[in-house]
C-alpha cells in the first residue's frame, strides 16, 4: 500500500514546537541543576519564549496551514500566540523568586509552564476539533498539577484536586460534543464542517454537539453558570500559578472558542448568538456582583476573571472584523493588567505570607509608594479608566456591539463596568487612607517582580495611550 | 439480523457503565468497567475492526484495569458511604432536575434525526485488502500524525506531573 504523507510544514508549528524543545531541555537540565542554581531553568525557560517569540514574528503576514489542515498559521492565531507567550514570559518573571520564598524552588515548575504554553499556543492555532481537544488537554494538566505544586499547603491541595476533577467532567463534555459533530457532519475538521453546513443548515446533531462544546468551552474560560471552580482554584493555587492561568487559559480556550464558533458555525440555522448573548449578561453581572462582596484579593480578581471573560464574549456575539480584534485587543490588554495585578500581591507578600485580606492592605502605599501606584494602575485599568489598555479594550468591545445592532448588550456591559470601580477601587483607597496594620513591615521588593511589574506598566499605558499598532496588528483575521 | 449482536453490546455497555456509577464497592465498579471496556472491544469487531479490539482488550481491559484493581488493593479504600448529610442537600433535587433534562433533550434529538447514513473510507472490502493493522498505522503516521505526537507530550506531562506530586519532599 502506498501512504500519502500530510504536508508536513514544520514552520507553521515552530513557536509550538520551539516552547516544546525548551520545555524538554530544561526537563533534562533539571537532573544536573544543583538545587540553589535551579533558578537558572526558569532563565533557560524565558530564553526559548523569547525565540518563539521571534519565530512567531517571523510568521507574520503569510497565513499557511500544515498537517493537512490541522493547524494554521493566521494573523489571529499569531496575535494569540504572542499574547500567550508574553503573559508566560512575565508569569515566570514573577515566579523565579516566588517559587523560591514559597519553598517550592524546582526545576519541574517551568517545565509545566512551558508545556502548558504549548498547548496554549496549539489552541489557538488548531483548525481541527481532535487537536484542539488534545491541546486544551495538554494545556489543562500541567496547570492541575501546577495548582497542586505547593504540597505542603492542603488549600493548594484542594485547588489542584478541584480543578483536575471539574477539568475532566468538562472535557467529558467537550469530546462529547466532538462525537455529535462527527456523526452529524463526518468530519472534524472546521472549515469541513462549515461547508457540509452550507450544504444543510439545519443540522439537530450538529446542535446538540455545538451545546456540549460550549460546555467545555464556557468551563475553560468560566463563563456563569460553568464558573463555580474559578474562586476556589483561583485562591488555592499558588499565586504565581493562578497569575499565568488567569491569562494564558483565558486567551487560548477564547481563541479556539471564536474559531470554533466563527469558522465552523456561521451558517447555522439556529442563531446561537442569542444563548452568547445571555451567557455574557449572567457573566459580567454575576461576576461583578460577587467580586464586590470579597474581603480577599485573590478571590476578587478571580470574580473580576469571571466578569472579564462575559466582556470578551460580547465581542464575540457581535462577530466580524471588528468584533474579532476587539477581542484580541482585549486579551492582550487584560494579560498585562492582570498578570500586574497579581504581580503587585507577590510583591507585597512577607515570604510565605501574603497580604491576602484587603483590610492588610492598609498603609501599603506608605511601605511601598511605587508598587502601590501600580497596583492602582492596574485596578483602574481593569476597571475601564482612561487612559489606559483596559479603556482601549472596553471601547473597543462595545462599539463592536453597537455597530452590529448588539447595543443593549453594550449599554449592560458599560453598567457593569460601572459597578465593578467599586470594588477594584476599594483596595486602593485602602492602601492610601488607612493606617498600616501591625505585623505587616516593608520588606525588600524581589527586582525581578519588580521588573516584571514595569513590564506590565509600560504595556498598559501605552495600549491606553497609543493603541493604533496593537488594534492594526489584532486585525489579522483567520485564515479559512 | 446483524444488527442484534450490535444491540446486544451497546446495551450491556450501558448498563455496565451505569453499574460503574451505581456499586459502592470499588472493586464490583471496577468490574463493571471491564465489562464496558470488553464489549466497546465487541463493538470495534462488529464494525471489521479487529485489531483496534485486540488493542482496547489488551490496554484497557488488560494493563489499565489491572492498574486500577492495584490501586484499589494499595489503598482499600472500602465501600463508599452516604454523603454526610445536611451538606449541600439541595444538589440532589437540581441535579436530577438538570441531569434528566440534558438525557431527555439528548434523546429527543437521537428521536428526531434521521443519522446520516453512507459509507466511509474505512469500508470491510477495504479494510480486507490492506488489513487492520496496516489502516490504524496509516491513520496515525499520515493524516493524525500531530495529534499523535501532541498525544506523546501528553504523557509525558502526565508523567512528570506524577512524579512531582508524589515523591518524598527533599
Amino acid at each position: 500500500m502506498s501512504l500519502s504523507v500530510p504536508d508536513l510544514n514544520f514552520r507553521v508549528i515552530a513557536p509550538a514546537l520551539i516552547v516544546a524543545l525548551t520545555a524538554l531541555i530544561v526537563l533534562l537540565a533539571e537532573l544536573v541543576t544543583p538545587a540553589p542554581r535551579k533558578r537558572w531553568l526558569g532563565v533557560l525557560g524565558l530564553i526559548g519564549l523569547l525565540i518563539a517569540a521571534g519565530a512567531t514574528v517571523g510568521l507574520w503576514g503569510a497565513p499557511a496551514s500544515a498537517f493537512g489542515g490541522m493547524v494554521v498559521a493566521d494573523n489571529f492565531g499569531l496575535f494569540l500566540t504572542l499574547v500567550i507567550l508574553l503573559g508566560a514570559a512575565l508569569s515566570i518573571l514573577l515566579a523565579l523568586d516566588f517559587v523560591r520564598a514559597h519553598r517550592v524552588d524546582q526545576g519541574e515548575y517551568y517545565v509545566l509552564v512551558l508545556f502548558a504554553v504549548v498547548g496554549m499556543i496549539l489552541m489557538a492555532t488548531a483548525t481541527d476539533l481532535i487537536v484542539i481537544f488534545l491541546a486544551l488537554e495538554l494545556l489543562s494538566l500541567p496547570l492541575y498539577i501546577l495548582a497542586a505544586f505547593k504540597r505542603a499547603d492542603a488549600r493548594s491541595l484542594e485547588a489542584g484536586l478541584k480543578y483536575f476533577l471539574l477539568g475532566a467532567f468538562s472535557s467529558a463534555f467537550f469530546l462529547y460534543g466532538i462525537a455529535f459533530i462527527f456523526g452529524g457532519t463526518g468530519t472534524t475538521n472546521l472549515m469541513k464542517i462549515a461547508d457540509a453546513l452550507a450544504k444543510n443548515p439545519r443540522n439537530d446533531l450538529l446542535l446538540v454537539g455545538a451545546g456540549l462544546l460550549l460546555v467545555g468551552f464556557a468551563f475553560k474560560v468560566a463563563l456563569v453558570p460553568f464558573h463555580w471552580w474559578t474562586p476556589d482554584v483561583y485562591d488555592g493555587a499558588p499565586t504565581a500559578v493562578t497569575a499565568f492561568m488567569s491569562v494564558g487559559v483565558k486567551a487560548a480556550a477564547f481563541g479556539a472558542f471564536f474559531r470554533a464558533f466563527l469558522v465552523a458555525l456561521p451558517a447555522f440555522a439556529f442563531d446561537w448568538r442569542i444563548v452568547l448573548a445571555a451567557l455574557a449578561v449572567l457573566t459580567m453581572t454575576l461576576g461583578n456582583v460577587a467580586a464586590l462582596l470579597q474581603s480577599n484579593v485573590k478571590r476578587m480578581l478571580a470574580y473580576s476573571s469571571i466578569a472579564h471573560a462575559g466582556y470578551i464574549l460580547i465581542a464575540l456575539v457581535a462577530m466580524g472584523a471588528s468584533g474579532l480584534s476587539s477581542a484580541l485587543f482585549y486579551l492582550l490588554a487584560y494579560t498585562l493588567t492582570n498578570l500586574g495585578a497579581f504581580g503587585a500581591v507577590i510583591a507585597l507578600s512577607d515570604g510565605e505570607r501574603e497580604r491576602l485580606e484587603i483590610r492588610d492592605w492598609g498603609g501599603a502605599a506608605r511601605q511601598y509608594p511605587f508598587i502601590a501606584a501600580m497596583f492602582a494602575i492596574f485596578m483602574l485599568s481593569l476597571a475601564g479608566f482612561p487612559p489606559l489598555a483596559g479603556f482601549t479594550g472596553k471601547f473597543l468591545i462595545f462599539s463592536a456591539a453597537v455597530e452590529t445592532g448588539w447595543a443593549w448588550l453594550a449599554v449592560i456591559g458599560v453598567l457593569n463596568s460601572l459597578v465593578s470601580a467599586y470594588f477594584y477601587l476599594r483596595p486602593i483607597v485602602q492602601m492610601y487612607m488607612s493606617e498600616p496594620v501591625p505585623g505587616w513591615d516593608r520588606i525588600r521588593v524581589a527586582p525581578l517582580v519588580a521588573l516584571a511589574l514595569v513590564l506590565a506598566l509600560i504595556g498598559v499605558i501605552a495600549l491606553g495611550l497609543y493603541p493604533t499598532p496593537a488594534i492594526v496588528m489584532a486585525t489579522g483575521g483567520f485564515l479559512r | 439480523m446483524e444488527s442484534i449482536p450490535f444491540y446486544f453490546l451497546a446495551a450491556l455497555a450501558v448498563l455496565a457503565a451505569l453499574g460503574v456509577v451505581v456499586m459502592r464497592d470499588p472493586v464490583y465498579s471496577a468490574l463493571a468497567l471491564a465489562v464496558v471496556l470488553t464489549a466497546l472491544a465487541g463493538l470495534y469487531v462488529l464494525l471489521s475492526a479487529p485489531f483496534l479490539a485486540a488493542a482496547q482488550v489488551m490496554i484497557y481491559a488488560g494493563a489499565i484495569l489491572i492498574l486500577f484493581v492495584f490501586v484499589i488493593m494499595l489503598l482499600s479504600p472500602g465501600r463508599e458511604g452516604d454523603a454526610p448529610r445536611g451538606a449541600l442537600k439541595w444538589q440532589r433535587p437540581l441535579a436530577v432536575i438538570f441531569g434528566g433534562a440534558l438525557v431527555a433533550q439528548l434523546a429527543l434529538v437521537l428521536l428526531m434525526t434521521i443519522l446520516p447514513t453512507g459509507r466511509g473510507l474505512y469500508t470491510p472490502e477495504y479494510l480486507a485488502q490492506i488489513g487492520s493493522t496496516q489502516a490504524v498505522g496509516a491513520a496515525l503516521f499520515t493524516d493524525y500524525l500531530l495529534p499523535f505526537e501532541i498525544t506523546s507530550l501528553l504523557l509525558l506531562v502526565a508523567m512528570v506531573g506524577v512524579i512531582v506530586l508524589a515523591k518524598k519532599k527533599s
